[in-house]
């Protein structure tokens, strides 16, 4: 096995040139790293480690000089990290975390809601352009996968080669991006202590474009829409438990004290609770990171519920992204005089 | 051995489910599960592996297992009925039907479950090669034979355009006899497979995971594996969610709990449970795994250990690969496996 990904990492460096440049970015972000954490200003460092395969790095803690023989940074770390620092905030000493732009939104939030410390991290923004699905690449009809090139941040290619055992795939870096890198906030860290690569614009297409197109659905076909999408849904709490907006301490569904607590998953209650119950709860919180949709096992487009509120808060309240700032007010827990009514609902329809 | 052209199969569906219940992969809203026959299902035999195993047709998420309703001044208690109607399941792969094996060894020993035992009674297994296995396959590992699924009721294989049929057990043989006139007989069909399954078994050879080395992993090194220091870095980055559990064809942990129905009593019910819930096993006493790395530790010591040590040393993963492809943090049974390897290693 380990000759395997030896021959593939050395099959991706050859097809490629520039092999030093590639991965420039990946190599400054490791020495600063080890800089940092040489003279103990950081106690450890989080980031991804390369997996065994070409897209599935981890969330993974390094401490030790030779750990970051494995530190990765590539088009498939879609992770957002920010989740892990409320962990990271319990231990002693900082923790130099790598977060991409829209990471970076999940963390002020979570700064906010005073689930993080910011003092407890070393925020390195590191660049980004697009993040990968793997998913969507298999969708192609693409498998058996080998070794990916192309995905590295520095690589200026549009294009992924894929060599896989039934014969080399190429797939557009485009097509084969998450959703969210489509809709994407933009190339700004929010917060960090300092960025390490450049970022590139990936935004194509409109954020509330799918939103409306619900939005014109009729009742009948929207609840149609929605049962057909929500019943896939397994409740394995993936999306739950990746979302940093979902911090609870102890989730209202997880709680035996009431009869809240489920893992059935049986279509009448999953329809009508728990995805709508969690997406009013993150409403004004969430950032759109996309990390529910990502992660979802069963392609449930979880993010168009948490759409819909953000184009009505902005519609009602004025635009607001949330996390883009520490202030306090935020439309949903600021009271004024000229707050929208809630029988707007009714009137709207 | 049988034949039937590929898109001759709408009739042998048609056929079966004018008779019984049939399972087979169908693709809703994007993504390819096993579900009922109907004339509209989007069938798809393409798709390598559903995301949820086929585990469900015979040990369903959640069914419930009795109603109390409130009879005046008495408690009416209705048991729910057995499975009592055959049915098939087609299209699962030769992983999915080592996995009910897994389960049987769980289910169908004292206590009896009567619930999973008559559906196993009911249910016959139309398994179907795997033609294009794929990187996240490790079944091999496990002694499954993707190009030979010799352990259903009828194992088929799909060749240029063509379905293969060749019936297994008994319960096979009845299902074949009733679809017969479907079927054309084909003398020349065996070379033709096992062409085909020796380019699978080729292809097989190919993949990365299939020698991943299972040594140091059996029912006796409990307190050594369970003691090993590394569960203290591997469990790290899990997100505590159960995909891996609930996408697995051998996870058979299930909770009891009641459903009050207002009106129409209180149903009692069993769902699938994860290992990796906080709530999980939770008694009177409290939790015996408070923290996630005893209950990340807990499902791989299940499946290499645990179940080996009471089942003669068979495992409880079969290489099927969907924790592989499904993890949102790209954790899995190999990477661990992997993980205590390198150890080994550099001691």
């Amino acid at each position: 096995m380990q000759e395997f990904v030896k021959a593939t990492s050395q099959a991706g460096a050859s097809s490629h040139l520039a092999t030093a440049g590639q991965r420039e970015s990946q190599t400054r972000v490791i020495n600063r790293a080890k800089e940092l954490l040489a003279d103990g200003t950081v106690a450890r460092v989080l980031g991804w480690k390369a997996g065994d395969l070409p897209y599935n790095p981890e969330p993974a803690y390094f401490e030790k000089e030779e750990d970051f023989a494995d530190f990765v940074y590539n088009g498939f770390c879609g992770a957002n990290l920010s989740k892990y620092m409320i962990e990271a905030s319990k231990l002693e000493g900082k923790t130099l975390v790598c977060l991409k732009p829209c990471d970076t939104y999940s963390f002020q939030e979570l700064m906010k809601e005073h689930r993080v410390d910011r003092d407890k991290a070393y925020i390195i923004g590191v660049g980004c352009k697009g993040k990968l699905d793997i998913e969507k690449i298999k969708a192609m009809g693409i498998k058996g996968i080998q070794s990916i090139s192309g995905a590295e941040l520095e690589d200026e290619a549009e294009t992924l080669t894929i060599q896989t055992i039934y014969g080399e795939k190429t797939c557009a870096y485009k097509d084969a991006m998450l959703e969210r890198c489509h809709v994407c906030k933009g190339k700004d860290h929010m917060i960090f202590d300092e960025i390490i690569g450049e970022s590139k614009e990936t935004k194509d297409a409109d954020r509330f474009t799918e939103v409306e197109k619900i939005e014109a659905m009729s009742p009948e076909e929207k609840f149609a829409f929605f049962q057909k999408e929500l019943s896939k849904c397994i409740r394995c709490n993936a999306c739950r438990n990746v979302c940093p907006a979902c911090s609870c301490r102890k989730c209202v569904f997880d709680s035996n004290k009431f009869d809240s607590a489920q893992k059935a998953n049986v279509d009448s209650f999953e329809e009508k609770m728990f995805h709508i119950i969690r997406a009013f709860h993150v409403a004004g919180r969430c950032t759109d990171c996309g990390e529910c949709s990502r992660v979802c096992p069963q392609g449930i487009p979880l993010h168009l519920f948490n759409r819909k509120f953000i184009k009505d808060i902005d519609e009602l309240y004025g635009e607001y992204q949330a996390g883009a700032d520490l202030e306090p007010r935020t439309p949903l827990t600021d009271y004024r005089f000229e707050d929208a009514e809630p029988g707007i609902v009714a009137e709207r329809g | 051995m049988y034949k039937i052209a590929k898109e001759n199969l709408t009739a042998l569906f048609q056929k079966i489910a004018s008779e019984q219940e049939l399972y087979l992969p169908v693709k809703t809203a994007g993504q390819t599960n096993f579900g009922v026959w109907t004339e509209d299902a989007q069938v798809d035999l393409d798709t390598l592996k559903t995301v949820k195993s086929p585990k469900d047709a015979f040990f369903p998420q959640s069914e419930t297992l009795y109603t109390c309703i409130r009879d005046g001044k008495k408690l009416k208690i209705e048991p729910e009925a057995l499975k009592d109607q055959n049915f098939v399941v087609f299209g699962m792969r030769g992983c999915d039907v080592k996995g009910v094996e897994v389960l049987d060894r769980v289910f169908l020993v004292d206590p009896l479950d009567t619930f999973y035992a008559a559906r196993r009674d009911h249910g016959t297994i139309v398994a179907l090669a795997c033609h294009e296995p794929e990187e996240t396959c490790f079944c091999k590992v496990f002694g499954v034979d993707a190009a030979d699924p010799s352990a259903a009721d009828v194992a088929t294989w799909i060749i240029d355009g063509t379905l293969y049929w060749k019936a297994l057990t008994e319960k096979g043989e009845a299902l074949t006899e009733t679809v017969k006139d479907l079927l054309e007989e084909d003398n020349s069909a065996d070379e033709i497979v096992e062409k085909e399954k020796a380019s699978v078994r080729d292809i097989v050879e190919k993949l990365p995971y299939m020698h991943l080395s299972l040594e140091g992993w059996n029912g006796d090194v409990l307190m050594e594996k369970f003691e090993d220091p590394l569960w203290d870095e591997l469990y790290k980055p899990c997100l505590a969610c159960g995909t891996c559990t609930f996408v697995c064809p051998t996870c058979q942990c299930y909770d009891i709990k009641d459903y009050d129905a207002g009106r129409n009593g209180v149903q009692r019910y069993r769902c699938w449970d994860s290992c990796m819930y906080s709530d999980f096993t939770m008694m009177a006493h409290g939790n015996n795994r408070k923290s996630q790395k005893e209950r990340f530790r807990q499902r791989f010591m299940h499946k290499l250990v645990y179940y080996p040590a009471n089942n003669e040393g068979m495992y409880s993963c079969v290489g099927c690969g969907r924790c592989v492809e499904k993890c949102p943090a790209s954790l899995n049974i190999v990477k661990v496996i992997k993980a205590f390897q390198k150890q080994g290693g550099e001691q």
